[in-house]
């Protein structure tokens, strides 16, 4: 299958791209890892008429922690995630996450901050940021811009980024002690995208209170979903069986799946709940030292 | 739409070409270079016959543009023979009949070309892990396993590249 024809441009600064960006208008894409994009262009799902190719521009390919913050690089790659020893030490959820997206092959390429940019609520990576209360760094004309992840997904393959702006970073706060998350997903077989997935990230106190709990959701509505309520009904409660059953509860009524060929939305919201029950207690058990 | 100039090293030896923006790698490399050792499985992403080695990482090259290969290195199924013979993945294809009809073995080899350079000594569920973007319709993939780990046994053994 061939795309349409485009007009390609690989600048080789951020600033230089941002310009292009600018000059080409909101038809022009921005290619990173592609392995969204060019399926989709292949498929003529997406025909655009100007490719902005970032992958030549240098120092962007970083994931590091910096001044109280995780700091994902728009060119980091999901394998380069699968080997980075901060990942590997400190934030078991993002290799949670890395792993069931997509091979092994496509990681090779697949980036991290396009798997937000897409703004695909099946996508895996915004579930995750939701629940570790990540913002977004875009670079635009007028400069850099944060953006809270909770108002990044606007609706179906939409998001706040403006038309001229290019993400940047994904910026996560490091997580403070005895905190622990994980990211669960049920999926077909490999390479398929979630019939359901839950992102769950707590913080407990010294006497096994829950003192902030971020929860996201992937691909049960038309944007990727953070569970605020049944964050809410944790935060103060210690978290023994009967209430991470009720929050799991809470978490699948906020869902919204639909009918569709991974199954009924009932099956999908029943896997919510599953879902987040394991997900907290993986999440509880890393948070008390545990793997 | 004006031809973009590309130059690119491909199984050692450099290439030039002028290709449209389009172009995809996969289609570069059989179809201007009559490398047709790459195949093309499902087109669509998913399927890993087309797989070739790009900087040392093994990518669909049914994903990625020609011109995203600009100044860049490629190593085809074509490049893994050297001096006539084959390379120890390949052996293990041969001696473990990792292969019946053919047609997925190229994308298996080099996605196992660039696995076992990171990893000499792997599990097996490390290479069934592996091998997870690389569809095979024919062995059932046990006899692809074992040619890993013939070849895995053999860098061990022969400190071969």
């Amino acid at each position: 299958m061939i795309p349409r024809s485009f007009e390609y441009f690989a600048p080789r600064t951020l600033d230089e791209a941002v310009l292009l960006l600018g000059k080409l208008g909101p038809e022009a894409k921005i290619l990173s890892g592609g392995q969204s994009l060019i399926p989709m262009m292949k498929l003529r799902l997406a025909a655009p008429p100007y490719i902005i190719d970032i992958n030549r521009i240098p120092d962007l390919n970083y994931i590091t922690e910096l001044n109280g913050f995780l700091r994902i690089g728009a060119l980091a790659r999901e394998s380069d995630f699968e080997v980075s020893p901060t990942v590997l030490s400190r934030y078991p959820i993002l290799m949670d996450t890395t792993v069931v997206i997509a091979d092994p092959l496509v990681r090779n390429q697949a980036t991290a901050c396009g798997n937000i940019a897409h703004g695909d609520p099946a996508n895996d990576h915004p579930a995750t940021m939701l629940a570790l209360g990540a913002s977004i760094i875009a670079v635009g004309p007028s400069g850099e811009r944060e953006i809270p992840i909770g108002s990044f997904f606007t609706s179906l393959f939409t998001t706040a980024l403006q038309p001229d702006e290019i993400l940047k970073e994904i910026k996560v706060p490091i997580p403070a002690p005895s905190s622990g998350g994980a990211y669960l997903k049920i999926k077909r077989k490999v390479g398929d995208y979630a019939t359901a997935g839950v992102a769950v990230q707590i913080t407990m106190n010294g006497a096994g209170v829950c003192q902030r709990a971020g929860i996201g959701l992937t691909n049960v509505g038309f944007v990727p979903l953070k569970a605020k309520e049944a964050e809410a009904f944790l935060t103060g409660k210690p978290l023994d069986d009967a209430t991470i059953k009720r929050a799991a509860e809470l978490a699948a009524g906020e869902s919204q799946p639909i009918d569709d060929i991974r199954g009924t939305a009932d099956y999908k919201r029943d896997l919510v709940r599953v879902l987040t029950v394991r997900a907290l207690n993986r999440a509880l058990k890393r948070a008390n030292g545990g793997a | 739409m004006a031809k973009i100039g590309i130059k690119l090293k491909v199984n050692g030896v450099e290439r030039a070409a002028e290709v449209e923006s389009r172009l995809l790698l996969v289609h570069f490399l059989r179809e201007n270079l009559r490398l047709t050792g790459t195949h093309v499985g499902c087109d669509t992403s998913h399927c890993g016959a087309c797989t070739v080695v790009l900087d040392g990482r093994a990518v669909k090259s049914c994903s990625v543009f020609a011109v995203q290969a600009d100044g860049r290195e490629i190593l085809t199924v074509e490049g893994l023979e050297q001096d006539g013979k084959l390379h120890v993945i390949q052996e293990g294809f041969f001696q473990e009949h990792g292969l019946q009809c053919g047609f997925c073995t190229p994308g298996m080899l080099m996605t196992g070309y660039a696995f076992l350079k990171s990893n000499s000594n792997p599990t097996e569920d490390e290479i069934r892990h592996a091998i997870s973007g690389n569809l095979c319709r024919c062995t059932g993939y046990v006899n692809i396993v074992k040619a890993y780990q013939y070849a895995a046994a053999k860098l061990r053994e022969g400190g071969e590249k």
